[in-house]
């Protein structure tokens, strides 16, 4: 992976490389061609790393009223144990009695080690041109831990097997002024939205690809978008009211999704447009 | 029955598929997952937490996956039909050039919109529509020619197109088309114009 700075240069290098791919992958079928798009965007480098590399620092650096660092959060494999741990998240915690993502389980980390207020950590999750957000850059940090290891998301605990039952439900359930769910843009191959492909998530093969290319870059708006943020702006444009951050609805579908990625290479965080 | 879904999920999960050709849902936990959006959702704008409430039509959609029993398609069928207000004046078709900026505005309804957004159809999110907006999507089938390929503005047609846009579910239950007239999203003076737009001969859709 190249080395770190000149997020502008990357930026450009990045769209140009798009335009290229684009063209040389036209004929193939669209997955294969977004992959092999990605993978010549990745070549060039992702400002994905400068995320990465505050999020580091976050996770390392002692904050809070405990004045404590994050180094000692277990995201399921032991405590500071970061390695692999977001190819097997969502999953059941004991001491929280509850299955959590990525996103609540650091959440639950900055509350119990350092002693941060749950409110006040939740309240702007999502970073915009004028505010940085914590979470996004840790959550870099981690899942960059996970990059080249297979999506191994357990389903042993009932609550996990529950979460994923919950979780398709959801993804089915059709509500609101334009009686979408999830499943009307994302059930079948091939569609699309205006120009914007759409993975069908109910089959390995697209639920694979969304899943593994997340959290990711996002050209059109220069910050890094978590899966919570995925979510949350497809509600939007599903036309519901807005899911709690973290909540166990929104975790509840992470895990249909994660589980139905499963033996999948992890290879975010990524770019996309 | 519960049992049943169980032994499917968890075969389906072992083949690797997500199993969403199971012919019906457990209502226990449809009603489970009701519940926990309830707990979870909060209103925003102009999306009020209301909106997760399903009609008796969005619980039979979900609980089927879309794929409702002949018997009971046929009556959601009629209840939807039943739902159409055609227009008090006998007229059917607006403005096609109107038409044409209602289909291809995607606005309104979402949380960042506000109050007095005024709603497109977000027409070309899934349908091709005229022959030059090449940036189309492909949820539902192409509109291209379409009064030109049925015969034109015939009374049936009109009717047809406005009942459609009205309430698509009176004629495809389950249709993932969004029923604009039946949700108020858009007006009688809005759907006219689409009518325009796709029956019209002068229309781009019919060039
Ligand atoms: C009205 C259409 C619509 C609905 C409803 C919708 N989505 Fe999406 N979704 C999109 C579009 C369009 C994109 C691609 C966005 C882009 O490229 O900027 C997308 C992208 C995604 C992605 C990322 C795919 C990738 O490869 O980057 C995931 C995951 C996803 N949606 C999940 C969901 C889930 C889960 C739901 C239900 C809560 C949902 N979507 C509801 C339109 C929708
Ligand atoms: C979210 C996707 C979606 C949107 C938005 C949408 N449609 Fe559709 N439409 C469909 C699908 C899917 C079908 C095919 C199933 C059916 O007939 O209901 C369809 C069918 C139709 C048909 C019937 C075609 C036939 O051969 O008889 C017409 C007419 C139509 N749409 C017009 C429109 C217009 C005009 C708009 C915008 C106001 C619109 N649609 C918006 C998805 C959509």
């Amino acid at each position: 992976m190249a080395t770190v700075s000149r997020p502008l240069a990357y930026i450009c290098c990045t769209l140009a490389l798009c335009a290229a791919g684009l063209s040389a992958a036209q004929d193939k079928d669209p997955t294969a061609a977004a992959i092999e798009q990605y993978r010549q965007m990745l070549a060039d480098g992702n400002p994905a790393e400068l995320y990465e590399l505050r999020g580091e620092e976050l996770w390392k650096t002692k904050r809070g009223p405990k004045n404590a660092s994050l180094e000692q959060c277990d995201l399921g494999l032991g405590p500071g144990k970061i390695k692999g741990a977001y190819t097997q998240l969502p999953r059941y915690f004991p001491d929280t009695d509850r299955v959590e993502d990525l996103e609540s389980r650091l959440v639950t980390c900055m509350v119990q080690l350092q002693g941060f207020d749950r409110e006040e950590v939740t309240k702007k999750p999502f970073g915009s041109a004028s505010y940085q957000s914590d979470l996004e850059a840790l959550v870099a940090y981690v899942v960059s831990q996970s990059r080249g290891m297979k999506m191994a998301v357990p389903q042993e605990h009932p609550k996990e097997r529950e979460a994923y039952q919950l979780g398709r439900e959801i993804f089915f359930y059709r509500a609101g002024p334009y009686d979408f769910a999830c499943a009307t843009c994302h059930s079948e191959d091939g569609k699309r939205i205006r120009l914007q492909d759409l993975p069908n998530l109910t089959q390995k093969k697209g639920a694979q690809f969304a899943y593994t290319t997340w959290p990711a870059y996002r050209v059109s708006q220069g910050e890094l978008r978590t899966m919570q943020w995925r979510l949350w702006d497809c509600f939007r444009q599903q036309r519901f009211p807005e899911p709690k951050y973290a909540s166990d609805a929104t975790i509840a579908l992470t895990t249909f999704l994660a589980v139905n990625a499963n033996g999948a290479e992890y290879a975010g965080p990524a770019i996309k447009r | 029955m519960r049992t049943t879904v169980l032994a499917f999920a968890a075969l389906a999960m072992a083949l690797g598929i997500a199993p969403v050709s199971a012919a019906d849902t457990d209502p226990a936990l449809l009603t489970k997952a009701t519940a926990l959006m309830e707990k979870d959702f909060q209103s925003r704008g102009i999306a009020k937490v209301e909106r997760l409430k399903q009609d008796d039509v969005m619980s039979l959609c979900t609980q089927y996956r879309g794929a409702l029993p002949a018997d009971v398609a046929k009556r959601v069928q009629a209840e939807q039909m039943a739902t159409i207000k055609f227009p008090a004046d006998g007229k059917y078709m607006g403005d096609w050039k109107n038409g044409d900026k209602i289909a291809q505005s995607g606005r309104g309804a979402t949380w960042s919109d506000k109050p007095d957004t005024v709603n497109g159809g977000g027409c070309y999110n899934c349908h091709r529509v005229s022959g030059t907006e090449l940036s189309y999507g492909t949820i539902g089938p192409s509109l291209y020619q379409f009064g030109k390929l049925r015969g034109g503005p015939t009374e049936a047609n009109m009717k047809y197109v406005y009942g459609k846009l009205y309430n698509s579910q009176a004629y495809v239950p389950c249709s993932n088309m969004p029923r604009f007239g039946y949700h108020g999203v858009l007006t009688e003076a809005q759907i006219k114009d689409l009518v325009a737009l796709l029956l019209d001969p002068e229309s781009i859709v019919n060039q």
